[in-house]
């Protein structure tokens, strides 16, 4: 064994991830338009389902919102309902 | 008098004039019924994310206008019944909705683009 190998009695202290925000909040964006498909399609995962506000980030107004959005681009066919390798 | 947002999906069968005497038919049912068309935007051709009707292309378009809320029933009869109009849909705008929108036809979206990113 090497002399100098450092053994932890407590784990080392992780950095901490990333403090998580609600982009809308953050920018002052007031209106989620259906229309602008790139921008929704960050709140969906490869399956085109919706991402939780754990992973997104989101405020629960907002939230509401984007799905009330997303619903909306599914109906005209801007968004798949169900598909596979959506990015 | 409210905002609202006609987005319609027409046949992708339909010629360019075709195309055209359809928005002019719905421009002229908005402002028969006293109401204000705001913006016209034909997208054109489009691939569909699923099809719809067996068809798997569409042409959009998408119009902004003002109107009563009875118009609304008037509009939706003659979309139902137009062969033409494979889906429809109509959004009622809120205040913060006219304004993203009139910025958006103006050009300006630094903002939000910064947001995007």
């Amino acid at each position: 064994m090497a002399k100098n190998e450092i053994k932890y009695l407590t784990a080392i202290k992780q950095e901490k991830p990333k403090k998580k925000f609600c982009r809308f909040k953050k920018y002052g964006i007031k209106y989620v338009d259906y229309k602008d498909i790139e921008f929704l399609k960050k709140f969906l995962n490869e399956q085109g389902k919706m991402l939780p506000r754990r992973l997104s980030g989101n405020s629960l107004k907002y939230q509401r919102k984007v799905a009330d959005a997303v619903k909306k681009a599914r109906q005209m066919a801007l968004l798949p309902y169900v598909t596979d390798l959506m990015k | 008098m409210n905002n609202y947002e006609l987005m319609v999906i027409f046949t992708p069968v339909l010629s360019e004039e075709e195309f055209k005497n359809a928005q002019k038919k719905y421009n002229d049912l908005i402002a028969e019924a006293g109401g204000e068309v705001v913006s016209s935007n034909p997208w054109g051709l489009k691939s569909l994310a699923y099809p719809i009707q067996k068809k798997t292309t569409g042409i959009y378009w998408v119009v902004e206008f003002t109107a009563k809320s009875e118009f609304n029933e008037k509009l939706k009869i003659q979309l139902l019944r137009d062969e033409q109009v494979m889906r429809h849909m109509v959004t009622k705008l809120d205040k913060y909705a006219v304004e993203y929108n009139h910025i958006k036809r103006n050009g300006g979206f630094a903002n939000v683009e910064k947001a995007g990113a």
